[in-house]
């Protein structure tokens, strides 16, 4: 039985396909180390967030994807610079997959002129559109038509770039959903729509907000191609990806991915127990860190040729010292004029 | 030579449609009804034969959905328009309009703008009830980083259509039915700032000023026509935009008259004439005030369907007037 069929039946983080373990054949070795070395750095980007957080270096709240790195990497490889991505509260790893710089998103974060909205938006406010990274708002489920509507502009313009949103399985829950994915696929829209399932909003399981477990039947209920994938298995993320990316690109209309995952860390902030209050299951917590898509990767690779073990070893204190320096360049860096809360509300330019 | 035609408002509106699509190509429109005439009156009759339909979207019925999707159309680079054949139903669409549109350019740090145009209908009167008359705009008027603009004449129809969605901040254009079979001579279409375009007087007086915006402006103009046949002297102003407001002119003219009443044709409290009254009071001198400010707007009520309610709902140039004479005598 397939891992569709697993999760159509409704048990989730029981299915067996969630520990298999990676096959590498047909990948390219090079390029998965440049995979792994991404999602790497946007675990480690989360983890000194996280750790920042705590020690109450950060002001505002920071929403974690630590272990959902697979899929934010997986996607924007077929990505290009000129698409137009879309993401929510829970947007660093989507950001930074497309190639953005850590020090800035660490300056935003920290409400610096050197961030990424120019210290206006903090973590929740992401902008990069130079690597197509077109916004993340945290109103659940806000940016879901604006990707569709990206979307609708590329096709206007006669290009064939696209729109992609990244969204919760809580966002499911919102009616502008619903309308969106109706409004994609009757006008044939090129938008992926990418729904990361980590089985929570906030702290309520999807067993008790929907009576399904999987939320892609809302792409079949209309009429969108879709494919539900191991969100924590890189290769699995990737032929998906490539499949359906290429689908939207030739001008056949939306596709929806389904990404079954788990965050390591706890709704918002740096806890991995509490979920704004409420405690977290400790085995489902053990269970999901033994399917960290960061490991699973790496010991796919290192099983294949054991020389990688040291290179991807050099690799991690390389990205660790990366990080740490990013954080302390971030920390120096000045905050906003108080010119720039009026100077920001309107357009600069008239047309 | 020809003599020079009249254009009527909603035919007005069309033109600016026209001029849009033609020069500019990253303008399109999408919205409910589009290719009906049943939705949009004669507003935008034939655009989707002309400019294809591609370009003049007919949708399916989802305000929230397909206005997101105009903003984020927008933020991607294009100039587009959407639709609300009645600005009742576009209240799904807050989201996108209010927390998404809105704040792009602040939450983005400046880099960023949504400069969509969100083109609300008012639609009312003809026993239609509650849900089918809604005058919303002083709600849009309380939100920063939204321009609000009411046209009370054919002119203003269409240029300062072509203004909204020449500009690339995001922009609630209010049209009102009432108005569509108001007529004048257009002067050659003209691309006007809209960040610098503000209230103007229409008429010249000396006792009492008299405010609106949209229809409530037409009204301002029948009052003042009024009190001239009896002797008193109307200064008018038709707002035009009322966010970001400039009330200086305002203020100008309350210096000179001494009166001021407005007219709204939304409800009283917490609407848009008590934001011109207390932006005009809080800057002058109460000793310059010959009588007390005046709002006049709808009874604190739904809209009713019948006909004999709706008589008494609506406010009329004679009751206005009325309540001018008492005000100065």
């Amino acid at each position: 039985m397939s891992l569709e069929y697993d999760l159509r039946s409704g048990s989730i983080s029981a299915s067996k396909h969630l520990d298999e373990k990676l096959d590498l054949q047909g990948w390219v070795e090079n390029d998965l180390l440049e995979q792994l070395k991404m999602m790497q750095l946007i675990r480690f980007c989360e983890n000194k967030l996280a750790e920042m957080r705590r020690q109450g270096k950060i002001g505002g709240p920071v929403h974690l994807g630590a272990g959902q790195e697979a899929i934010a990497v997986g996607i924007s490889k077929y990505l290009r610079k000129s698409d137009r991505i879309f993401s929510a509260h829970r947007s660093h790893a989507h950001l930074l997959a497309l190639g953005s710089d850590p020090r800035a998103l660490f300056a935003e974060v920290l409400g610096r002129s050197t961030g990424l909205t120019k210290g206006m938006g903090g973590s929740m406010h992401l902008w990069d559109q130079p690597n197509g990274f077109y916004g993340s708002v945290p109103i659940v489920a806000g940016t879901v038509p604006l990707a569709v509507g990206a979307g609708l502009a590329a096709k206007l313009e006669g290009s064939n770039d696209i729109g992609v949103v990244y969204f919760g399985d809580g966002a499911a829950e919102e009616g502008i959903v619903h309308e969106s994915l109706n409004l994609a696929s009757q006008l044939r829209i090129p938008v992926l729509f990418v729904c990361e399932n980590n089985l929570f909003s906030s702290h309520m399981h999807i067993s008790q907000r929907q009576p399904l477990q999987s939320v892609a039947r809302f792409a079949d209920a209309n009429g969108i191609k879709n494919q539900i994938v191991d969100g924590n298995n890189l290769l699995d993320v990737q032929a998906a990806s490539e499949e359906l990316i290429n689908f939207i690109r030739s001008g056949e209309g939306p596709a929806f991915i389904e990404a079954i995952t788990y965050r390591q860390y706890g709704h918002v902030d740096w806890r991995e127990d509490i979920d704004v209050g409420v405690n977290r299951s400790s085995e489902d917590l053990a269970l999901w860190k033994n399917r960290d898509p960061i490991r699973r990767l790496s010991e796919a690779l290192i099983s294949l040729n054991s020389e990688l073990e040291s290179e991807i070893s050099n690799q991690t204190k390389e990205l660790l010292s990366l990080v740490d320096l990013a954080w302390s360049k971030a920390e120096s860096d000045p905050f906003p004029s108080p010119s720039s809360l009026l100077g920001t509300v309107y357009s600069a330019v008239s047309k | 030579m020809s003599a020079e035609k009249l254009t009527d408002y909603g035919s007005a509106i069309r033109e600016g449609f026209a001029y849009l699509l033609k020069s500019y190509p990253e303008v399109f429109v999408i919205g409910q009804g589009l290719w009906s005439p049943w939705y949009v009156g004669n507003s935008m009759s034939d655009l989707d034969k002309e400019f294809g339909v591609n370009r003049i979207i007919d949708t399916p019925v989802s305000e929230s959905a397909c206005t997101g999707a105009a903003v984020g159309a927008a933020i991607a680079g294009m100039k587009p328009v959407v639709v609300h054949p009645r600005m009742d139903f576009m209240l799904y669409a807050m989201d996108s309009i209010v927390n998404e549109a809105a704040k792009w350019s602040s939450m983005m740090g400046g880099q960023a703008t949504a400069g969509v145009t969100v083109r609300a209908i008012i639609n009312r009167g003809g026993e239609q009830g509650a849900q089918h008359s809604q005058s919303l705009h002083s709600w849009f008027t309380h939100i920063p980083g939204l321009r609000v603009v009411m046209p009370a004449t054919a002119t203003d129809a269409r240029d300062l259509l072509i203004a909204s969605v020449l500009c690339k901040d995001p922009v609630i254009f209010i049209d009102d039915r009432w108005l569509y079979s108001e007529s004048e001579i257009l002067p050659q279409v003209s691309e006007i700032e809209l960040r610098i375009q503000g209230p103007k007087i229409t008429n010249v007086g000396t006792q009492v000023t008299l405010v609106g915006a949209g229809f409530s402006a037409k009204l301002c103009s029948d009052v003042a026509k009024i009190l001239a046949a009896e002797g008193i002297s109307a200064e008018t102003i038709d707002i035009r935009v009322l966010n970001p407001f400039d009330p200086s002119l305002i203020i100008e003219s309350v210096l000179k008259t001494g009166r001021l009443v407005v007219i709204d044709g939304g409800w009283s409290n917490s609407g848009f004439a008590s934001e011109i009254i207390a932006s005009v009071t809080e800057q002058i001198d109460p000793i310059s005030l010959k009588s007390s400010p005046l709002r006049v707007t709808l009874p604190d009520a739904p809209a009713p369907a019948s006909s004999a309610l709706e008589k008494i709902y609506y406010t009329s140039a004679d009751d206005v007037a009325a309540a001018v004479r008492a005000s100065i005598s």
